[in-house]
């Protein structure tokens, strides 16, 4: 791929002739004076070209955020116009990439300047060279508009690439060809003249367009068992995940990543460790996927702007995320997008409106800080795609309260937007109770709306199974009130037990450990089949206690560990029903026992 | 443009100093003062423009008048680099301190630090032994971590960071580490009993200092972490060194930041720090690990104290999100008598899981390590509830686990200053001996091969 060092994006950009100079240099923001350009264009600045966005027009003056380091730059030096909003570029070969917040592979970057970032160097999103073998599927004489699938390209082992009419494009096709084609190259001509490639640009900061939006009635399959079972995400839904450092956060995000049922998988690391990414890279490849048995990272891209990046950059990493997650979505692909961490975000936005010296909001967040949380999580949906296909964009955002405190402005002004909220506690962390959610606060609003696919699909009792559960959990936090003053053995022994089941939810069902190989995913009939187990354990200590037998002695029956231990070995799913009954046996047995 | 002296100043605001009428200055220029009386200062450009120049004065702009004159010197802040920066102690800014020669410079590197690209990163996966079982068992460090240590005044976090820059090792490899050593605001007595340690055990030779004590200028220490953090990344990437920086007391650090925010009138963040301190701190922390294609390595140890021992407090909380797990000295367990004072409970090492277990410490690791905690915060927890029920309300699992709190913390944690456990015998196999304290059927953390393998008692042979 060239790369071109102080060139624009996109080669057959027209450059305005109009020139102006820095005025004033303050971090990450520079003023200019003698040009007049248009808000959120992307200029040149100073003698490197380094890339700035104007974000703030007053007077003379042209306020711009710069995406790269700005020591040394001075005022007077030249600042040019470019036209351009930021934009991303759309086509094969987003696809396992990794990029940083504007879009820039950072593979290329390591070619041209090894492994420190320097600035002033461009690199397009899009390999230009490569040849992909385009398939058409429309044909001469076809009508087609925006949206509409003109031909496939296999971008990667599991996933087709499906070459669209770009928005605000229709006509009747002149002429297509099936062939090898770089992105630039056109593929398709219409009546009118107009020429499609596959490549096409999107404004990061418009969201793409879509005919209607869906209800979501599919869950998001992630494997996670409280996730799924207890507060599931629906495809095209939104969750948030706050929690204090430490707490779980980047292992949810990218068990998720890993694991769930969508086509198409958006990984941003907005502000967050460079090392969580390269842990990705490292891993992806050589994990497969289950439902296409193919390495993860076929159907992964990543955005990579870490905390020592540019804080301009982080603030339009998330932008450049969910603008790719739209475009695949147009295709009519589930898509789940992960960033890591949105309070980065809002932070980089902090940065930015504390040097345009606007007007605080609280903690010094600008005023606008929930509108733009509205507006990120409002492109997660489910719709119909302009060609009238079915696709969506799941929305999972990290939140990181300053103390764990989530009454602050970004937790707020998430938990307002999002259907999900996924509470991670600084108390179970520190038990080792991972994931880290807790159970009693947390919640997903999707349950009514998701209900009917389950009892479809999974089993027609399912959402009872799940009342039963949560209602154990509740009871027991309402026991454990009670142990705290007088502790457990001054309980009734029906309580007692209710403590046990509760526990065993909870250590068995609940605690799920990422790291281990089998136990780091459940799929939904498991976890339906691992939830009955609890309850039927519940069922048969009742009978056995009220047989006469030691409450003691109920829940040390061998098998019951073995039943809990056993999901650490594969094959589990098959092994269970067996391992079920040999506990009921044996709780059976105690009665005889007395 | 340089050797032009300005003496337009209009405003001195705290550690900044404000002038107009220049010729374009760059960005992040460095600046020398030379006041009435002859006395040199140095600055850096914060904030510039056609009208005003705004200055960041490291020694503090005490003595400062309008007739001080100003030169700019037309590039960014440098520091000289060589090798022979091993064995030499600088000050803050980056002089010699020692009495020694000026740094021959090898090379001038910038120290602001470009940053690693992501993509260039290589996992940190080699476990280091510290040879305290703590920190070893439980939150392993790795070579290319970011481990910073919480800590509070009166607490012991000097002897900790000494003796894990004594014992470190990689077990089965002799490569050394080299201790690049930064000092922020400590006090003379804090940093002699550095330096007697570091000579006593011959480690001086083989560390460069970087120091800014109590007394030095309070906004150089804004640039001191930087000079070391440059010369540990010369040391580990252009000449193959495995560097452990040690840095105290970011909490300094931070107040300095603190200061210049409120003297630049910016709005502030949570409780007066300003609102870019996360990013701040992560150019410091982020510098950290392993890159492709290079030997060396950068794993860094930044000590902080907590206000109030406050771990919400916004100096640990932004570390927190930063680095790569966090130890956290407790007052309790130092006021206990027991040393190494490390609560595990908050403490975290995130990166462990990709240095232990088989070929790297040893397969049953991961499992004692989490029996260990689970164990021990249960124990924990049933104390409180002791407190107020007595022992008679507890069952049989709930008396064995409040007994290994005080095992745990006896036996395990406790050991000398001087003692260094290796992983296996030292650390492992005693945890197993002290977990045959519970009942088998309790340890719900651990594999049943392991037991079979490893327990003391219930093993199968
Ligand atoms: N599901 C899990 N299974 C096992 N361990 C987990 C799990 N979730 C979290 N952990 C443990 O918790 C540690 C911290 O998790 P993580 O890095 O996700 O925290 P975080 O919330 O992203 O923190 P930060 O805000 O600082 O980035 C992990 O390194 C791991 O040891
Ligand atoms: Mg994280």
């Amino acid at each position: 791929m060239e790369v071109n060092p102080r060139q624009n994006k996109g080669s057959e950009l027209k450059m305005s002739e109009e020139n102006g100079v820095i005025y004033r240099i303050s971090g990450p923001v520079v003023t200019a004076v003698g040009i007049s350009p248009r808000m959120y264009e992307v200029v040149r600045v100073g003698d490197e070209g380094l890339m700035g966005e104007v974000i703030e027009l007053h007077g003379e003056q042209s306020v711009i955020q710069v995406y790269e380091e700005t020591s040394g730059v001075r005022p007077g030096e030249p600042v040019i116009r470019t036209g351009q909003t930021l934009s991303v570029q759309l086509g094969p070969g987003l696809l396992t990439k990794i990029y940083d917040g504007i879009q820039r592979p950072l593979p290329e970057l390591e070619k041209t300047m090894g492994v420190f970032i320097k600035r002033g160097v461009d690199a397009d999103g899009l390999d230009l060279e490569k040849i992909w073998d385009f398939n058409a599927t429309a044909k001469a004489g076809d009508s087609v508009s925006s949206g509409d699938v003109l031909g496939t390209v296999q971008e990667t082992k599991t996933i087709e690439h499906r070459v669209m009419v770009p928005p605000g494009t229709s006509g009747v096709i002149k002429s297509i060809n099936s062939g090898k084609f770089n992105v630039t190259q056109n593929v398709c001509t219409l009546e009118d003249g107009t020429e499609i490639q596959m490549m096409q640009k999107w404004p990061v900061r418009t969201p793409r367009p879509f005919t209607k939006k869906h209800a979501p009635e599919v869950p998001l399959q992630t494997g996670q068992r409280i996730l799924d079972f207890l507060f599931p995400l629906a495809k095209g839904g939104t969750a948030g995940i706050p929690g204090p450092f430490g707490s779980g956060k980047t292992v949810t995000q990218q068990q998720l990543a890993k694991w769930s049922d969508a086509d198409i998988v958006v990984y941003i690391g907005c502000g967050e460790r460079g090392n969580e990414m390269t842990e990705v890279l490292d891993e992806f490849p050589h994990l497969m996927d289950p439902k296409t048995g193919e390495a993860l990272m076929n159907r992964t891209t990543m955005i990579a702007n870490t905390s020592n990046m540019p804080v301009a950059a982080r603030e339009a990493s998330v932008y450049t995320g969910i603008t790719i997650a739209e475009y695949f979505r147009d295709m009519g692909y589930d898509v789940a997008l992960m960033a890591d961490s949105t309070s980065r975000w809002a932070e980089a936005m902090r940065e930015i409106s504390s040097r345009l010296e606007e007007m605080p909001g609280e903690e010094g967040y600008p005023a606008y800080l929930s509108s733009r949380l509205a507006e990120f999580y409002e492109r997660a949906g489910r719709v119909e795609t302009l060609a009238g296909g079915d696709g969506s964009v799941s929305v999972i955002g990290a939140v990181s309260p300053p103390g764990g405190d989530i009454s602050e402005p970004v937790s707020q002004g998430t938990l307002r937007i999002v259907k999900v909220f996924w509470g991670l506690d600084a108390g179970l962390a520190r038990q080792r109770h991972f994931p880290a959610i807790n159970w009693l606060n947390s919640y997903s609003l999707y349950p009514p709306s998701l209900d009917q696919w389950y009892r479809d699909n999974i089993k027609s009792d399912f959402p009872e199974i799940r009342t039963e559960i949560s209602a154990l959990l509740q009871v027991e936090a309402e026991l454990q009130e009670i142990v705290q003053l007088v502790g457990s053995d001054a309980l009734p022994v029906d309580q007692q037990l209710t403590l046990e089941v509760a526990r065993m939810i909870r250590e068995f069902f609940l605690q799920q450990n990422a790291f281990h190989d089998v136990d780091t995913y459940s799929d939904l009939k498991l976890q339906y089949n691992m939830a009955k187990a609890i309850l039927s354990f519940q069922e048969e200590s009742k009978k056995a206690i009220a047989g006469g037998a030691a409450l003691e002695d109920v829940v040390n029956v061998p098998a019951r560990t073995d039943l809990m231990r056993g999901r650490f070995e594969s094959g589990y799913e098959d092994k269970i029903d067996q391992m079920l009954e040999a506990m009921n046996k044996q709780i059976a047995d105690t009665m005889e026992a007395n | 443009m340089t050797g032009k002296e300005y003496r337009t100043i209009t405003d001195v605001k705290g550690p900044l100093v404000f002038l107009n009428k220049t010729e374009p200055v760059a960005f992040g220029e460095i600046v020398e003062l030379r006041l009435t009386d002859g006395t040199m200062k140095n600055g850096q450009v914060l904030d510039t423009s056609d009208d005003q120049v705004i200055v960041q004065v490291f020694e503090g702009t005490a003595s400062i008048d309008k007739q001080t004159g100003i030169k700019f010197l037309g590039d960014v802040f440098k520091l000289p680099v060589s090798t022979d920066m091993i064995g030499r102690i600088l000050d803050g800014a980056g002089r010699p301190r020692d009495g020694g020669p000026a740094i021959v410079a090898d090379e001038m590197a910038d120290i602001i630090g470009a940053a690693i690209n992501p993509y260039s990163r290589q996992s940190p996966s080699s476990f280091i032994q510290t040879g305290i079982s703590a920190i070893d068992a439980c939150t392993s460090l790795v070579r290319g971590q970011k481990l910073p240590i919480f800590s509070a005044s009166g607490l012991p976090h000097n002897d900790i960071a000494l003796q894990i820059a004594r014992q470190a090792k990689l077990v089965g490899s002799d490569d050394d580490f080299v201790v690049v050593f930064c000092a922020m605001g400590i006090t003379a007595e804090e940093y002699n009993f550095f330096v007697h340690d570091l000579e006593r055990t011959g480690a001086l030779e083989n560390a460069c200092l970087f120091v800014n004590l109590a007394d030095d200028p309070a906004v150089e220490r804004l640039i001191t972490p930087r000079l070391a953090l440059t010369a540990a990344e010369y040391l580990a990437f252009e000449h193959d060194y495995h560097v452990l920086v040690i840095y105290t007391d970011m909490t300094n650090y931070c107040e300095s930041l603190r200061q210049i925010g409120a003297a630049r009138e910016e709005v502030p963040g949570r409780r007066g720090y300003p609102g870019y301190m996360y990013t701040d701190l992560a150019m410091l922390y982020e510098r950290a690990g392993l890159v492709k294609g290079k030997k060396g390595s950068i794993t860094q140890f930044p000590i902080l104290t907590m206000p109030g021992d406050d771990i919400t407090h916004p100096i640990p909380d932004l570390s927190g999100y930063i680095t790569e797990g966090q130890i956290v000295i407790s007052r309790e367990l130092h006021q206990k008598g027991i040393y190494p004072p490390i609560n595990v409970l908050p403490s975290l090492s995130r990166l462990m899981n990709a240095g232990i277990g088989d070929g790297k410490t040893r397969e049953d690791h991961k499992s004692v390590s989490d029996q260990l905690y689970a164990a021990y915060a249960q124990g924990r927890e049933l104390r409180g509830l002791v407190a107020i029920v007595g022992e008679d309300a507890l069952n049989e699992r709930d008396l064995q686990l409040l007994k290994f709190a005080d095992i745990f913390e006896n036996q395990f944690l406790r050991q000398s200053r001087d003692e260094d456990r290796s992983i296996g015998e030292g650390t492992l196999d005693y945890a197993w001996e002290l977990l045959s304290n519970i009942d088998t059927k309790y340890l719900v953390r651990l594999d049943q091969k392991w037991i079979d393998k490893y327990h003391p008692t219930d093993k199968k042979e």
